[in-house]
């Protein structure tokens, strides 16, 4: 039985490392063939509409929803300790800035488009799809990954600086009409204590979460086992990766970030 | 020319191809034939290097690609190659004219405003001339396969590496496609290697046949050859498939004998 279980467990470790190898030789790939080949200018705009403009409206929602009831909660929060609502377009403004900006679009990007480009890649794998662009003069580094990193590195930035702006008038909305704090004092409460730092925080975590999420989705989408059922085992693993990685990842960007200065 | 020299691969501890040698000439169509699952593939990816084999020589021109490594070497080696996949292997999110085009925006050094030209006459030797605006999706699997042989084409390769050309063909296309690479060795003068196990399209299309039995190509030679062979191995494979091809045929599934 113990045998078993430590047999289990070193086969477990042994694929993770592999894995994690596999992982560091296709990020390598993408930078030697990023300097190396002409960008494919048409692939990277249709990514970024796919991933960017298609995602805007679910993103928007969320956030925009997110500050309200953040207002909403700070609010009665605020009245039943304090008797008055304070500091809410302050509470508003960092909380989704510094976290559930950044954090929430990175989620929302990765359920929807990471599934999609792992199961986009996916399929291509089993379809012979991708042995076909190498017999073609190109390379699934070139046409697939490098145009899809680019995109993911391009749209979470701006799609978060969106709902971060989208959050903070939904923040608004409940502000003024429900808890009835004056619309000067809301935005007042943000600009007397938000600086560049603050929004820097949040604004630089969406790098490393877009280059995480293209990583992942692209490394499952490429090592996909066959058949329907491996792609679909893939685009789950991958959400489920991407998604604890975000949270975990923000962490220590978090940490780090606080330790340079950029709070 | 290619030369294929002691090719081992090696696939979770079995041998798939062991010790495999053979030669194809300039200019003729040589076929791979044996059971489903013996290798026949393998062999031919390997050839163009989508694998790397554990050992052995790949010469092409007499360049040994088996143990290059660097990828840009590897896809200029490429260019000289055109390559049918089994299921057709066509990019979903392009049209077919933006499939067939492929090749050519990335292979060759042809100018951009001939692109259309070229594919539309590759298209209409497969008769998709109005296929041309279809996403695969669109299409029939014998129409995927007839797109995809414009795609291995366009860009008129030197070697054309076909992958079951026929399988899932109705007799009509099975019939145009054996037509098309008949055509493409004898006015072209491509070196076409083709990996079936259609017997009949075997022995009609082939200047010479390898059989692959235990991982090599003891058995080789021209289709007269193979027919008079007392190899028990041969003469097995033969009758099973011939049965098996009359059978489908009764069923109207198979390809008529040219």
């Amino acid at each position: 039985m113990k045998s078993y279980i430590a047999n289990k467990v070193g086969d477990r470790f042994l694929a993770l490392c592999r894995a994690l190898g596999a992982t560091a030789l296709m990020i390598k790939s993408v930078i030697f063939w990023l300097f190396r080949s002409k960008p494919e200018v048409r692939e990277i705009i249709k990514q970024s509409s796919k991933i960017g403009v298609d995602s805007i409206l679910v993103t928007l929602l969320t956030s925009f929803f997110t500050g309200m009831v953040l207002a909403l909660q700070m609010g009665y929060t605020s009245k039943n300790l304090f008797n008055e609502p304070l500091y809410i377009g302050t509470m508003v403004a960092f909380s989704l800035v510094k976290e559930l900006g950044p954090v929430l679009t990175s989620i929302v990007i990765a359920g929807r488009v990471g599934a999609a480009v792992t199961a986009e890649i996916g399929t291509m794998r089993v379809t012979e799809q991708i042995d076909a662009l190498y017999t073609l003069g190109t390379n699934p580094t070139r046409y697939l990954l490098i145009p899809r990193y680019i995109a993911f590195m391009l749209t979470i930035p701006l799609l978060t600086v969106f709902a971060d702006f989208i959050g903070v008038i939904g923040g608004y909305i409940v502000s003024v009409t429900k808890l009835h704090v004056p619309s000067s004092v809301y935005w007042n409460d943000i600009f007397t204590f938000m600086d560049v730092n603050n929004f820097m925080h949040g604004f630089l975590k969406t790098f490393v979460f877009a280059f995480m999420i293209a990583t992942v989705s692209c490394y499952k989408g490429l090592h996909c086992e066959e058949g329907a059922e491996g792609v679909g085992k893939a685009t789950t693993q991958a959400v489920v990766i991407s998604m604890v990685l975000v949270m975990v990842l923000d962490y220590f960007i978090s940490a780090a970030l606080v330790a340079v200065g950029i709070i | 020319m290619i030369e294929i020299k002691n090719l081992t691969k090696i696939y979770n501890g079995k041998k798939v191809l062991d010790n495999a040698s053979a030669v194809i000439k300039d200019g003729e169509t040589f076929s791979v034939i044996g059971p489903s699952g013996c290798g026949k593939s393998t062999f031919l990816k390997c050839i163009i290097r989508l694998i790397k084999p554990e050992a052995g020589q790949i010469l092409v021109d007499g360049k040994n690609i088996a143990d290059i490594e660097n990828e840009l070497e590897l896809a200029r080696l490429r260019k000289d190659f055109g390559y049918l996949f089994q299921g057709g292997a066509l990019f979903d999110s392009l049209t077919v004219m933006e499939n067939v085009t492929f090749g050519l925006k990335h292979l060759s050094d042809i100018p951009k405003s001939e692109y259309a030209r070229i594919a539309r006459e590759k298209l209409a030797l497969v008769d998709l001339k109005d296929a041309e605006n279809l996403k695969p999706a669109e299409l029939s699997g014998g129409m995927k396969k007839r797109a995809a042989l414009a795609r291995a084409i366009a860009t008129e390769p030197k070697y054309i590496l076909y992958d079951e050309p026929t399988t899932g063909l109705d007799p009509i296309t099975t019939e145009m496609v054996q037509g098309l690479i008949a055509d493409m060795a004898a006015k072209l003068k491509i070196t076409s290697i083709v990996v079936t196990h259609d017997i009949r399209l075997a022995f009609n299309l082939s200047s010479r046949i390898a059989m692959l039995f235990n991982g090599n190509f003891d058995i080789t030679g021209t289709p007269d050859e193979l027919r008079a062979s007392k190899n028990p191995a041969v003469i097995k494979f033969t009758e099973e498939a011939l049965s098996s091809d009359s059978g489908s045929r009764k069923n109207g599934h198979s390809s008529p004998k040219k």
